[in-house]
């Protein structure tokens, strides 16, 4: 089952703006999936558009089996929705904007009332939950969105940025909510800035860039497709200075950093052990070692660039 | 049970909508009651004695349903415009979007958040004119309900359209400033049209708000300057050209969709 389909969406705004030019996306029932893309690559919009707020210029969606030009009704309620932007109204109290919601969606009062206690709780916001919303910090702002998205307990949830200006720690207790709730088996798609976040939470990935998709993978098959990566080692500093000048390694592109710090690029066909067993055999210990960069924020970078440059144009 | 969610959601638009109002009480429930004990020690009380009658009652008693009827007009559509422009503005007009929640639902329960200020302000404003007036008698209660009733609709109607047009808070002060209030004033509230030149006793039944007083009037005292039917069926036409309006407005998405 799908819990979302898209096939050649596009949007035009209102000044001629072409926001996204015929993408296709699918997105499997209970997955975690995210949307990766640079401002203004089309990631809102087309949330936007899968939960009514945008309308498409052209192409369908369906949202498990719904189809938005026929269905709606029906598409709709499978929905949850956190925006990008705070969006709820400033003066209303905590508890009375995740109840009215859930009213929206046909949930009586009571039981609303009722899971707003179980939802505000879990996201910690209970305690608030007679606060104006204007009152509550930007963490917690976004935790109301959140909660006022699963009130009506839909199947698909899609958060646009989510943890955008949110700090480590909420951060992380945010990613195990996420996490346990997609276990309990609904599908989720998020958009956001940090890759981190994509790589330690979602499974699948699509990139958007200028519109377009170019890449629609497994985080693990995209991460397969990274050929090179390049680590750096801390030497010992109990070695003497001028040890990193000093030692040789074959095969390998690397280069010094400072007196006990070497970068080396690794091709995947090589491993690491050939870099070790030359570095053991000069006598040379390695203290600790880690990746250059974010690997997939490399990846997306490459991704982008290719994505931009001209179609070459058969002879 | 489509219909008994529709109905949950209509039902949640109006407490919103009356929250929002009672919560903000200081601002949408004082300033009529203010405004309206000042019409009526002014022009009742002080310059009323002086006119004596007015289509053969005590000018106090003429200007009173006039006087609730024009609170009726004005909060009505102050509090749709207000309400539905600033959950455009901040977005929160956002949450019915995304929700399975029909057009009709949404301008039903915006309707009935300002039919139920208008009809508090009209009681507020009643309770205020027994200080000035030593009884009130009640001609037709039907028509006296009905007018009120539809009169509110039609200008929470009103407030509406003009909130989906409206790009700042100014654009929903223009017509209450340059339409209601002129028509509101020419509309009978203060004075019967037969004192009028003929002339003027014709462009004066152009005004769709003479109707509405005067209906509203004949409730309460069975005097009127128009047929009763004419002015409910002006009342109701009106009230079908501004909901089929409004209606398409919002299926379409427009100031609210891009
Ligand atoms: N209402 C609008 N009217 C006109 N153009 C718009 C509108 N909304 C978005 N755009 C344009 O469409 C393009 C895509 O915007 P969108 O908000 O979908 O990007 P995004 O991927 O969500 O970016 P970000 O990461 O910054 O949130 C941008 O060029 C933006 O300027
Ligand atoms: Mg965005």
């Amino acid at each position: 089952m799908k819990a979302l389909s898209i096939r050649g969406l596009t949007k035009t705004y209102k000044g001629g703006h072409v926001a996204l030019k015929g993408i296709d996306l699918d997105v499997q029932a209970g997955d975690f999936f995210a949307l990766l893309g640079p401002n203004g690559a089309g990631k809102s919009t087309t949330i936007g558009i899968i939960s009514s707020l945008v309308n498409k210029t052209s192409g369908t969606v369906s949202v498990f089996g719904y189809d938005l030009d026929t269905q709606l009704t029906d598409l709709k309620r499978q929905i949850g929705l956190v925006p990008q932007e705070f969006n709820f109204n400033q003066f209303e109290t905590v508890q009375q904007i995740v109840v009215n919601q859930a009213g929206y969606y046909g949930v009586p009062r009571e039981v609303a009332k009722q899971r707003s206690e179980k939802y505000l709780k879990q996201l910690s916001l209970w305690d608030k939950r007679n606060a104006p919303a204007r009152n509550l910090s930007g963490g917690m702002k976004r935790r109301l969105m959140i909660a006022r998205a699963l009130l009506h307990e839909p199947k698909l949830l899609i958060l646009d940025e989510p943890t955008a200006g949110v700090d480590i720690e909420l951060r992380r207790s945010m990613w195990d909510y996420l996490e346990a709730i997609n276990r309990q088996g609904i599908t989720i798609i998020l958009t956001t800035h940090y890759l981190e976040e994509a790589e330690s939470l979602c499974r699948n990935i699509a990139i958007i860039d200028q519109g377009v998709i170019i890449e629609n993978t497994s985080i693990k098959g995209l991460l397969a497709t990274l050929n090179r990566e390049t680590f750096i080692l801390d030497l010992a500093p109990t070695m003497g200075a001028g040890a990193a000048a000093g030692l040789q390694l074959e095969e390998f592109q690397w280069r010094v950093i400072d007196d006990h710090t070497i970068e080396v690029d690794v091709e995947k066909s090589q491993g690491l052990n050939r870099v070790f067993e030359q570095l053991s055999a000069q006598a040379i210990k390695v203290v600790s070692m880690r990746n250059k960069a974010n690997r997939l924020e490399e990846l997306f970078v490459d991704l982008v660039e290719k994505g931009r440059q001209p179609a070459e144009v058969g002879a | 049970m489509r219909s008994s969610i529709s109905y949950i959601a209509l039902k949640t638009i109006w407490i919103k909508e009356c929250t929002r109002f009672l919560r903000i009480w200081i601002q949408t429930l004082v300033p009529p009651a203010i405004t309206m004990t000042l019409y009526f020690v002014i022009f009742g009380s002080i310059v009323g004695q002086r006119i004596g009658e007015m289509g053969g009652r005590p000018y106090m008693e003429f200007i009173v349903p006039g006087l609730i009827m024009m609170a009726v007009i004005t909060n009505s559509y102050a509090n749709v415009a207000s309400s539905f422009f600033s959950a455009k503005f901040q977005r929160n007009i956002e949450e019915m979007l995304v929700a399975p929640v029909s057009p009709a639902v949404i301008i039903g329960g915006y309707v009935g958040g300002g039919l139920a200020r208008a009809l508090l302000v009209a009681c507020i404003v009643t309770l205020v004119s027994f200080l000035f007036v030593s009884q009130v008698s009640v001609h037709n209660l039907l028509v006296l309900v009905v007018t009120v009733v539809l009169t509110s609709t039609l200008f929470s109607l009103g407030g509406l359209i003009n909130a989906v047009y409206a790009r700042s808070f100014d654009d929903i002060s223009i017509v209450p400033t340059f339409v209601l209030t002129p028509l509101t004033y020419l509309g009978g509230v203060f004075f019967s049209i037969s004192l009028l030149p003929d002339v003027w006793q014709t462009i004066a039944q152009v005004n769709p708000i003479l109707y509405m007083v005067n209906a509203f009037r004949f409730g309460f005292l069975g005097i009127s300057d128009v047929s009763i039917t004419a002015a409910l069926g002006v009342i109701i036409g009106f009230n079908l050209i501004l909901f089929i309006t409004a209606y398409t407005l919002l299926k379409r998405g427009v100031g609210i969709r891009s």
